[in-house]
C-alpha cells in the first residue's frame, strides 16, 4: 500500500503542473483583460497597470515566475481585482467558511441519504421504500439554486426564524440554510446509489446464507451487507466531497457566506488571473487528494482490490 | 404592601430610563429617534478596493464617502458644501485656493493637512500607483497631470501645492469653472502618507485603514460584507446620528429583494428590472425611483471597418427614429427611466435639455420620417434592400429584451434585419473597443455633475468613443466649453449636432430604483449623482 500511495503522490505533481499550464493558456486565450472597463483605460494607465502586475512580461516568463513563487514561497500572488488582498489571503478567508458548510453538508447528505437508501432497500417495495424513493426524487429535482430562494422565503420571510444570509464567523443559525440547500441533491444521489447497490447485495448468495443461518436482520445488514454495498457510493463520495468543500457559487451568492465558490466564478468573469489560478490549483489538489483517499478506502473495504 | 411599592418604584424607574434612552430627538427636525441607530444596505458586488485613489466603481465610491472626506461634500440636492475645505476661490478659474478647516483629523488622531491632498493627488497620477482612475486627475486639468501619468514628469511637479497646513493652492493647465465640483469624487480624497507607507497595499484592510470620514472600518469579509462604526475623531461627529453601517453583499437581485422584505437590511439597490411598479403598490413608502446620471445608447460603428450603410446619415436617422423609446421605458424597464432623444442626462446640474426636433414628434411621425429617409437613401443609390445589422450587447436579460424589441421595430418599420450577438462582459468590452461590432449597446455614467462628462465622449479623440463618431465642430465646441463661463449654449449646439448627424442612438436616461426602509430619513433623493453620506441619515422611532 505505501508504495502505491507514494507513486500516486508522485503522479500528482506533474498532474498539477499540467493543470497549471493548461489553465494559464486557457486564461491567456480568453479575450479581455482584468483592467478593461466600459469607460476604457487610457493606454498609458493600462501600460502602468500591466507593468505593475507583470503582464508586460512574455507568457513563458510569467508562468515560470508564477510556478517558482508557489514552489519556493507558497505565494499565489496579489489579486488583480481585490487590490488590498493577496490570493493567499482571499483563500485563507474564504476556504474555512466553505469547508465548514461543506463538511456539514457532507455529513447531512451521507447520514440522511445513506439511511434513506438502506431503508428503501431493506423494506423493498413497501411504503417505506416508496417514501424514501419519493423523498430522494423530490430532493433530486431541487438543486441548490432552487432550494436556496425557497428556504429564504420560508424561513426568513414567512417564519422569521433564520437570518437570510451572512456568516458572522460561522454561528449555527447562519449555517443551517446553506447546509440544507447544498446537501439536498447530494443526499438524493446518495440515497438512490445506496438503495440500488444495497438491493443487489441483499439478493446475493452469501446474504441468503447469512439469513438462512438465522442471523438477526440487523446483523446481516450492518455486518455483512453494508460494507460491499458502499463501494459504488464511495466512488461517488470522493468527488462529491471535493465539490462540497470547494464551495458552491450558488450558496455563496444567495447566502452571502463569503465562501470561496463565488470567487471562483467571479474571478473568471473579471479576469482576476491570479485568483483563477489559485482556486483552480486548490480545487485540483483537493480532487487529486480525495481520489487517492477513495482508492485507499476501496482497498480497505474490498479485500479483492490490491494495489 | 412594601413589596408592591418597591415593585412599582422599580417599574417607574425602568420606565423612566427607557424613556430617556429612547427619548432622543433629532436636533433640527425634532423627530423622535430610534434607539438603534444602525443603517444597513445591500451591495450587488463586493467592492474591489477601499483605496480612494484606486476606486473605479460606484459602490466603492459609496463606501469611500463614509470613510474619507474630500475638500468638498455635496448636500441633499447635490450642491457643493464644505468638506475638509471651508472656503475656496479663484480669480481666474485657473488658480484655485482652498482653505482647510483646522479641526479635521484622521482616525489615528493626525491632523488632516493640505499636504495630505497633495500627496493623494500625486499618488493618483503616479504611474507607480497604476490607478485605473488616474485619468480623472488629468481631466480636472491640474497642471502636469497628463505628463505625470505618461511617465514624462515627476509626480512632484503636479500643480497642487500646500502653502501651509491649511491652505491648498491648485494650478490648472487651463481654466475650469467647475473644478470644485470635481473634488467630491473619491479619487480626490486625501490620503495618509505614513499609513500607506507603513502597510503598503494592505493599508485598506480593517485595523490598518486610517480615514478622515465620519466612519471607521471595523470589519470586512470579502463576499459577505463589512461594518463601519462612527469615527470619534471626525470633526463634525456631534452631528452624526447613525452609529453603525453594515454592508451586505448579495449578487442575486431576486434573493436580495426577498431578504430585504425579510427585514435584513434597510436599503436594497437596485430592484430587479421590471418589478418596480408592483413594489410601488406593495410598498408605497419604501419603493423609490430617482434619476441617475447615466445614459443608455446604441453606439453606431461609423469607423472605416463599420458597415457601409451606417455611414449614410439618413440610415442612421431612420434607425434612431424608428426606435419607440416609450415602449422600452414603459413596458420593459418600468422604473422611472425617461426616453432619451439627446445624450446628456436631463437631470445633470445646470444643463437645460435642448429641444431636439425628433424628440417633439409623435412616434407615428418619427416612423413615417424614418421610412421616407430609407426611401430617399435608396433613391440615391444606397443599398438598403436586405439591409441587416448585428446588435452587440453584454449578456444580460434586460439588454437582450431591449435588443430584441429594437430589432423587431426595425424589422417591422424599415424591413431591416438585426441579428443579436451577446458576449460575456470582458469579451464584449474587447469587441467594442476594437470596433468589432456594427451596432453596440452601451451606457455612459457621469463622473461629475456637469454636461461635459457626457458630451466629451462624442469628441474624436475620446478613448470610449467606440463608434468613432467624429465632427470637427463638436470637438471645437467642447474645447471651447472648458473655459467658457456659460457653456450651456455650446452644449445645446453639440447635442443638436449629434442629433443631426445621429452619431449614436440615445435610448433612455437611467433611474435608480431602490427600496429604503421608511424609518431611515435624510437620504438625498434630489442628489442626481446619488452621492449619499450616511452622516446625514438618521433612523426615526416607529
Amino acid at each position: 500500500m505505501t508504495p502505491f500511495i507514494i507513486r500516486r503522490l508522485a503522479i500528482a505533481i506533474p498532474t498539477l503542473l499540467i493543470l497549471i499550464i493548461f489553465s494559464f493558456l486557457l486564461m491567456e486565450a480568453a479575450p479581455g483583460s482584468p483592467f478593461s472597463t466600459e469607460r476604457g483605460v487610457p493606454p498609458q494607465v493600462l501600460a502602468n497597470l500591466e507593468a505593475r502586475y507583470g503582464l508586460d512580461q512574455p507568457l513563458w516568463k510569467r508562468m515560470g515566475i508564477y510556478v517558482w513563487n508557489i514552489v519556493t514561497q507558497f505565494d499565489f500572488g496579489p489579486s488583480f481585482v481585490f487590490k488590498d488582498r493577496t490570493v493567499n489571503e482571499v483563500i485563507a478567508q474564504g476556504f474555512p467558511i466553505t469547508v465548514t458548510y461543506g463538511v456539514w453538508s457532507f455529513v447531512v447528505a451521507v447520514a440522511i441519504g445513506g439511511t434513506l437508501g438502506i431503508m428503501a432497500a431493506v423494506y423493498h417495495n413497501t411504503w417505506l421504500d416508496y417514501l424514501a424513493v419519493g423523498i430522494s426524487v423530490g430532493a433530486q429535482v431541487l438543486p441548490n439554486f432552487v432550494m436556496a430562494p425557497i428556504l429564504v422565503i420560508v424561513f426568513t420571510l414567512w417564519l422569521g426564524w433564520l437570518p437570510g444570509g451572512g456568516w458572522q464567523g460561522g454561528q449555527w443559525q447562519y449555517i443551517i440554510m446553506p447546509v440544507i440547500a447544498l446537501s439536498t441533491s447530494f443526499m438524493a444521489s446518495i440515497a438512490r446509489l445506496t438503495r440500488s447497490s444495497m438491493l443487489e447485495v441483499l439478493n446475493s448468495n452469501y446474504i441468503r446464507t447469512a439469513r438462512a443461518k438465522g442471523l438477526p436482520m440487523r446483523r446481516v445488514i450492518f455486518l455483512h451487507a453494508l460494507k460491499p454495498a458502499l463501494l459504488p457510493v464511495i466512488s461517488y463520495l470522493g468527488p462529491a466531497f471535493v465539490g462540497m468543500i470547494t464551495g458552491s457559487v450558488v450558496i455563496d451568492v444567495f447566502f452571502s457566506t463569503g465562501g470561496i465558490g463565488q470567487f471562483f466564478v467571479n474571478s473568471a468573469l473579471s479576469r482576476d488571473y491570479s485568483m483563477i489560478m489559485g482556486i483552480t490549483i486548490l480545487t485540483g489538489a483537493l480532487t487529486i487528494f480525495f481520489n487517492l483517499v477513495v482508492d485507499i478506502l476501496y482497498a480497505w473495504i474490498d479485500p479483492k482490490i490490491r494495489y | 404592601m412594601k413589596k408592591q411599592i418597591l415593585a412599582l418604584t422599580t417599574a417607574g424607574l425602568l420606565l423612566g430610563t427607557t424613556a430617556l434612552a429612547g427619548g432622543h430627538s433629532h436636533p433640527v427636525t425634532g423627530e423622535k429617534l430610534a434607539d438603534d441607530q444602525t443603517f444597513s444596505y445591500r451591495l450587488l458586488d463586493d467592492v474591489p478596493t477601499l483605496d480612494p485613489q484606486l476606486i473605479e466603481d460606484v459602490s466603492g465610491s459609496h463606501v469611500a464617502r463614509q470613510l474619507f472626506e474630500g475638500l468638498i461634500n455635496q448636500d441633499a440636492d447635490g450642491n457643493n458644501i464644505p468638506g475638509v475645505a471651508t472656503e475656496w476661490s479663484s480669480p481666474d478659474n485657473k488658480v484655485w485656493t482652498f482653505k482647510l478647516r483646522d479641526n479635521a483629523k484622521w482616525s489615528n488622531g493626525d491632523p488632516v493637512t493640505a499636504q495630505d491632498f497633495v500627496y493623494a493627488w500625486q499618488r493618483a497620477a503616479d504611474p507607480a500607483t497604476a490607478s485605473p482612475y488616474a485619468w480623472y486627475v488629468e481631466i480636472t486639468q491640474i497642471m502636469n497631470a497628463g505628463g505625470i501619468i505618461a511617465g514624462d514628469a515627476d509626480p512632484s511637479t503636479l500643480g497642487a501645492k500646500a502653502i501651509d497646513d491649511h491652505t491648498l493652492e491648485v494650478t490648472l493647465d487651463q481654466p475650469l469653472p467647475y473644478f470644485p465640483s470635481m473634488m467630491a469624487h473619491a479619487t480626490m480624497f486625501p490620503a495618509n502618507k505614513s499609513v500607506i507607507e507603513q502597510h503598503g497595499d494592505a493599508w485598506t484592510q480593517p485595523g490598518n485603514l486610517v480615514g478622515n470620514g465620519a466612519y471607521d472600518l471595523a470589519a470586512r469579509t470579502l463576499g459577505e460584507g463589512f461594518t463601519m462604526v462612527k469615527n470619534d475623531t471626525y470633526w463634525d461627529k456631534d452631528n452624526v446620528i447613525i452609529e453603525t453601517i453594515n454592508g451586505v453583499i448579495i449578487n442575486s437581485e431576486d434573493q436580495a429583494l426577498t431578504r430585504w422584505e425579510g427585514g435584513e437590511f434597510d436599503m436594497n439597490e437596485p430592484v430587479p428590472s421590471g418589478q418596480f411598479p408592483a413594489l410601488q403598490v406593495k410598498y408605497p413608502n419604501e419603493a423609490n425611483s430617482v434619476p441617475r446620471l447615466c445614459s443608455y445608447y446604441y453606439a453606431l460603428n461609423v469607423s472605416p471597418v463599420g458597415p457601409e450603410a451606417l455611414k449614410d446619415e439618413r440610415v442612421r436617422e431612420a434607425l434612431s427614429y424608428s426606435v419607440d423609446r416609450n415602449v422600452i421605458v414603459n413596458q420593459v424597464l418600468k422604473g422611472g427611466q425617461s426616453p432619451a432623444y439627446s445624450f446628456t442626462h436631463v437631470a445633470t446640474a445646470g444643463f437645460e435639455a435642448p429641444e431636439i426636433d425628433y424628440g417633439t414628434w409623435s412616434q407615428a411621425e418619427r416612423d413615417a420620417k424614418a421610412k421616407e429617409l430609407i426611401a430617399e437613401a435608396k433613391a440615391d443609390g444606397v443599398d438598403v434592400d436586405g439591409l441587416s445589422f448585428e446588435i452587440l450587447y453584454n449578456s444580460s436579460d434586460v439588454h437582450k429584451q431591449i435588443a430584441t424589441l429594437i430589432s423587431q421595430m426595425w424589422k417591422q418599420k424599415l424591413g431591416v434585419d438585426a441579428g443579436l450577438r451577446n458576449l460575456e462582459w470582458k469579451t464584449y468590452l474587447d469587441a467594442r473597443s476594437q470596433q468589432d461590432f456594427e451596432i453596440a449597446r452601451a451606457a455612459w455614467c457621469a463622473d461629475y455633475n456637469e454636461a461635459s462628462t457626457f458630451l466629451d465622449l462624442m469628441t474624436t479623440p475620446h478613448g470610449s468613443n467606440d463608434g468613432k463618431y467624429s465632427n470637427a465642430r463638436v470637438d471645437e465646441l467642447m474645447a471651447q466649453s472648458k473655459t467658457s463661463d456659460n457653456p450651456q449654449p455650446l452644449y445645446t449646439e453639440v447635442e443638436e449636432l449629434i442629433a443631426a448627424d445621429m452619431g449614436m442612438i440615445p435610448i433612455y436616461h437611467y433611474a435608480n430604483t431602490f427600496m429604503l426602509e421608511e424609518t431611515i430619513k435624510g437620504f438625498p433623493m434630489n442628489n442626481a449623482e446619488n452621492n449619499w453620506y450616511v452622516k446625514d441619515f438618521y433612523r426615526v422611532a416607529q
